[in-house]
């Protein structure tokens, strides 16, 4: 691990404090509970100058039901998360993803908004200054070629976080403060397919609160991973599912997946399914649908066609079980 | 660039001047001299830099000590009371749940966590609040039957 760089830490009281602080700071980074960013900083992935501490801002610790939804405040930790009663009665999908994100010790303090904004992450990537440099960087940092895809110049950095799949089932909005003022906007634009730039947020734009609106009474949920240890890890492929069951039928069908590209996305299709039986023969033909969307490239240790097929998997057994449930 | 630190460290109130990239690791084995609390991986992946804050446990090689202003921070050192081992490090020395012993600051510091939010955990639980913490000697086995007469201990 290298040397911390000289860093001066800031604590404003607000999220528009915290947002001028950030304009007027050269190299400035938002801080909550600093379990990813403090390892990227460690490794000289990232060189801040300036820390916005967010956890004065009380805002961003709430979380209280809205509108028949709920709005949670980004400083959340992941064990608030996952311990919050609405969330496992309403969303279980993103209470059971917040229980799942690395171990016990991170979800003290691993917060909602810095699970949302991770930085992707390629076995390229996340390592050590000396192993980066003898292996001639790579392009997501300080290099020429993709070592993933060296003919192109796409970087394939997987986006890993286990919250925004369960987030995107439910047309979560997130909350954001900048230079220009608050706005919001749906998760799923937040993000982009792309490993180098995978948030379309503006900079020094704030994630203060997610919010999720209303659901129907019967919508059921649920999230699940694969990693290489199983009791913390990035997944190697995430997968969220929303469904309803009406007489027999589906009324209702969702899947998100993480780890197995730039983004986390809903994935295409899913629809044709709504109006029939989750039969063996449609729970394969779903499971066949995600494992075509899951565009896992070789970013972890473990094979990409592995990946590909573990996400339909876990789409097809969570669907399974949620539809008998 | 620093901070003026106010901090509970094991029931003693302290105030120390910290670079603001100062690592609560660095500030507790390097200003305080508390070298119980060990530095494994460096990013998160061991558990052995764990400490509790605020009663929680956290890896004190990924806080910064300037972003634990007003905690209360326990390391390993303030189990022990004039020279007697306290519940869970008793479970440990009489269930050999140390080997090479350098996870076990972190793991204890994890299980002491755990008691002090469920005083009667089950293997599960166990499991469960100790899964940040590698340990590459014992099998976990022995670690495990630790916690466990800790737990009884503190229940009789």
């Amino acid at each position: 691990m290298e040397q911390l760089p000289q860093m001066r830490m800031h604590r404003p009281a607000t999220a528009e404090e915290a947002v001028a602080l950030h304009a007027e700071a050269a190299a400035a980074r938002y801080l909550a509970g600093g379990s990813d960013l403090i390892v990227n900083v460690r490794r000289g992935i990232e060189q801040p100058e300036a820390l916005i501490y967010l956890n004065g801002i009380g805002e961003m610790h709430e979380i209280a039901e809205s509108d028949g939804g709920i709005s949670m405040g980004g400083a959340l930790t992941l064990r608030q998360l996952a311990e919050n009663e609405i969330l496992r009665r309403d969303y279980p999908a993103v209470a059971e993803a917040a229980g799942e994100v690395a171990g016990p010790s991170h979800r003290e303090y691993g917060t909602l908004g810095g699970n949302l904004c991770l930085d992707t992450r390629c076995i390229y990537y996340n390592q050590s200054e000396w192993w980066r440099a003898t292996n001639s960087y790579c392009l997501k940092h300080r290099g020429e070629i993709c070592h993933v895809a060296p003919g192109g110049k796409k970087c394939f950095a997987a986006f890993s976080g286990d919250l925004a799949p369960a987030l995107l089932l439910f047309d979560a909005e997130v909350e954001l403060a900048g230079p220009d003022g608050r706005r919001r906007l749906p998760l799923a634009e937040m993000y982009r397919n792309d490993g180098l730039d995978h948030l379309t947020l503006a900079a020094g734009e704030l994630l203060v609160a997610v919010h999720l609106p209303a659901l129907p009474a019967d919508v059921r949920s649920g999230y699940a991973k694969s990693r290489v240890r199983g009791s913390i890890d990035f997944p190697l492929a995430g997968a969220a599912v929303r469904l309803s069951v009406k007489d027999g039928a589906l009324g209702d069908l969702r899947v998100a997946l993480t780890g197995v590209g730039s983004w986390p996305f809903l994935v295409p299709g899913t629809e044709k399914f709504i109006g029939g039986p989750l039969d063996e023969e449609t729970s394969a033909q779903l499971r066949e649908l995600v494992r075509a969307k899951a565009k896992a490239m070789k970013t972890t240790t473990t094979a990409p066609h592995y990946r590909r097929r573990v996400a339909g998997v876990l789409a097809q057994r969570l669907a399974e079980g949620l539809a008998t449930a | 660039m620093k901070t003026i630190l106010s901090v509970t460290v094991n029931g003693q109130p302290r105030d120390d001047v910290v670079p603001d990239n100062m690592l609560l690791v660095d500030y507790l084995r390097e200003k305080i001299g508390l070298t119980g609390t060990k530095v494994g991986c460096d990013g998160g992946e061991c558990g052995a830099c764990t400490v509790l804050i605020d009663g929680r446990p956290r890896h004190a090689c990924l806080t910064l000590a300037a972003t634990c202003q007003e905690a209360r921070i326990d390391t390993v050192e303030s189990l022990a009371h004039a020279g007697r081992l306290s519940a869970i490090q008793r479970g440990f020395h009489e269930k050999l749940g140390a080997q090479c012993g350098f996870c076990t600051p972190g793991m204890v510091m994890a299980a002491e966590g755990l008691l002090r939010q469920n005083p009667a955990p089950s293997e599960a639980d166990i499991r469960s609040a100790l899964a940040a913490n590698i340990c590459r000697c014992t099998g976990y086995v022995k670690i495990i039957e630790a916690v466990q007469a800790a737990a009884r201990e503190l229940a009789s």
